[in-house]
């Protein structure tokens, strides 16, 4: 059989997405000054491939756009909005990658309500606009990295953890933090059918150690590639863990809670063998049922897209993250 | 008649797989092309592995003796969707890399099962050559009656690769059973004799 290779980032005409005309504005946008990036809202490149499938952008969702501050352009190149709305591991919406597309579409993101609460001085709650406004909103350009082994490189935009944590000023009994994903059985099928859900014990949780909280790194999402999330991607808001395996990066949330012991979380539930609570990128940590040590990177290109790439330790965040580790064994906390 | 039949199994397996690649090519069919055709791929070699063992009950059910005419065929298909699947998996997730793909076989016990199950298929396809078949005589039954063997290590290879679903591989489960138990005599006889 004869495999014509083509380098992933030689793009043939028909593979010019939204993502280079996105990127392509937003250098014009920078060279010129400005910072508002709601104009760097383009529509996708006519005749594009992507556009066959892109149900989310003909969606009712409504959309709006986000003013922030601009990130520096990422040297990767990104994953195609069209994959990073339609390629969705949420089972609340259903199982396969492509359900949470076609079924969020009538989620109802306002009003929302999101509690910061536990050991902290001054609980909190966030109304939907308050989402938006409480903390400056900037750019952050992550790579995303699957526990199944691919990953995305993905233009999320939103604020820092830890500045919404500080501001419900955490007591010093605080060691861990622990977030909750909407319990609605109505608007999500998952949660009504353990068929459509997977078996999984609603709501999903997920935890972090404080000191990991508190890493710059750690980010919540309000946005990606300039507009509010997609509902499938965890709209209104979601975490955004770079170093971690995506499970960690619980979708919309609605409580975050300060507590002193290590909380529980939904996959290590679920699977205890297979999913810790750490959940660091490893290279070196199998998998029961598949390697770590490489990664398929999703970005344009169809099938002979040549996109294996070495899974690197913490994500390629070594350098922010590693310390937090120091003297862990994290073969075993994995 | 029975060539006219046999032309449209052609048509009914190739075609899908013609358009499964046009798209995956093209880049229409998802985000992520690789897990969709070996998803696809996947699920239709044991879809068409369990109808090749249902073709004889149902030539008896519905007295209609050219279904048995077509084990042979559609058994072949089932064998070329499997292949289709494996070099799925070897030129387009692992690309090439040989020696990811030998680990994956001793570590990931879905892949070893999945590859028993791949071995026996082989084996069955190579001895449907008429030639082979009449020289192996009495020991052709015997060797396949493997295909439920096989057919049993693919279940077990689809439940063994899903993360959390047990559904689907559980009604792929009990259409299997049932089917096995259509031709309980007959394997108490191999089994037990
Ligand atoms: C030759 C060795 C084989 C290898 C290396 C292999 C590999 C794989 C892989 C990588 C997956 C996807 C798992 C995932 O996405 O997590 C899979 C799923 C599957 N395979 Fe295989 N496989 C093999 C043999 C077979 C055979 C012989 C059959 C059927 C006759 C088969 C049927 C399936 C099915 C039904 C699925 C599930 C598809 C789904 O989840 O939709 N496999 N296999």
């Amino acid at each position: 059989m004869l495999i014509k290779s083509k380098k992933p980032y030689q793009l043939s005409e028909a593979q010019v997405t939204d993502e280079q005309v996105y990127i392509n504005r937003r250098q014009l946008l920078k060279s010129m000054g400005y910072i508002g990036a709601g104009s760097l809202l383009a529509k996708p490149a006519s005749a594009s491939p992507l556009d066959f499938w892109n149900s989310a952008e003909k969606s009712k969702f409504q959309y709006r756009k986000l003013d922030f501050k601009i990130s520096e352009v990422s040297q990767e190149q990104l994953t195609p909005e069209a994959k990073v709305a339609s390629h969705n591991n949420f089972y609340e919406f259903g199982l396969d990658k492509s359900d949470p597309a076609k079924n969020a579409q009538d989620f109802k993101v306002n009003p929302w309500q999101l509690s910061i609460s536990g050991l902290v001085n001054k609980p909190l709650t966030l109304d939907y606009d308050d989402l938006f406004k409480r903390v400056p909103l900037e750019e952050r350009i992550y790579r995303l990295r699957c526990v199944e082994a691919w990953s995305m490189v993905i233009p999320w935009v939103g604020f820092s953890l830890a500045e919404l944590i500080k501001k419900a000023d955490p007591k010093s009994k605080a060691k861990y933090v622990a977030f909750e994903t909407l319990h609605d059985p109505k608007q999500m099928p998952g949660q009504r059918s353990r068929r459509i859900g997977g078996g999984i014990d609603y709501p999903y949780v997920e935890g972090l150690r404080i000191d990991e909280a508190m890493n710059p790194l750690a980010f919540l999402s309000v946005g990606l590639y300039g507009k509010t999330l997609p509902p499938q991607n965890g709209a209104p808001i979601r975490l955004v863990v770079p170093w971690k395996y995506g499970f960690k990066s619980i979708k919309s949330i609605v409580s975050i809670k300060l507590v002193d012991k290590m909380p529980p979380t939904t996959w290590n539930l679920l699977a205890p063998r297979e999913y810790g609570f750490y959940a660091n990128v490893n290279p070196d940590v199998a998998h029961p049922r598949w390697s770590q040590a490489s990664e398929r990177r999703i970005t344009s290109g169809g099938l002979f897209a040549r996109n294996r790439i070495p899974t690197l330790p913490f994500n390629g965040y070594g350098n922010e993250v590693a310390h937090l580790y120091k003297n862990m064994d994290l073969k075993r906390f994995y | 008649m029975l060539t006219s039949v046999k032309i449209i199994v052609h048509l009914a397996a190739l075609l899908p797989l013609v358009w499964l690649y046009y798209g995956a090519i093209n880049d229409t069919l998802g985000a992520d092309p690789v897990e969709y055709v070996i998803h696809f791929t996947g699920t239709g070699a044991l879809n068409i592995l369990l109808l090749t063992l249902a073709l004889s009950p149902a030539a008896k059910f519905f007295k209609k003796p050219v279904l048995i005419k077509l084990r042979r065929l559609v058994g072949l298909w089932a064998f070329t969707y499997a292949i289709f699947h494996l070099l799925n998996f070897i030129f387009f997730e692992l690309q090439f890399d040989w020696r990811l793909l030998v680990s994956e076989i001793v570590k990931r016990p879905y892949i070893t099962v999945g590859m028993m199950a791949f071995l026996i298929l082989s084996l069955l396809a190579f001895t449907s050559i008429n030639r082979i078949k009449r020289k192996m005589g009495k020991n052709w039954q015997q060797l396949h009656n493997w295909v439920y063997i096989a057919a049993i290590a693919v279940v077990i290879h689809f439940y063994w690769s899903i993360k959390s679903d047990i559904y689907q591989p559980a009604l792929y489960a009990l259409i299997l059973l049932w089917l096995l138990s259509l031709r309980r005599s007959r394997i108490k006889v191999w089994l037990f004799k």
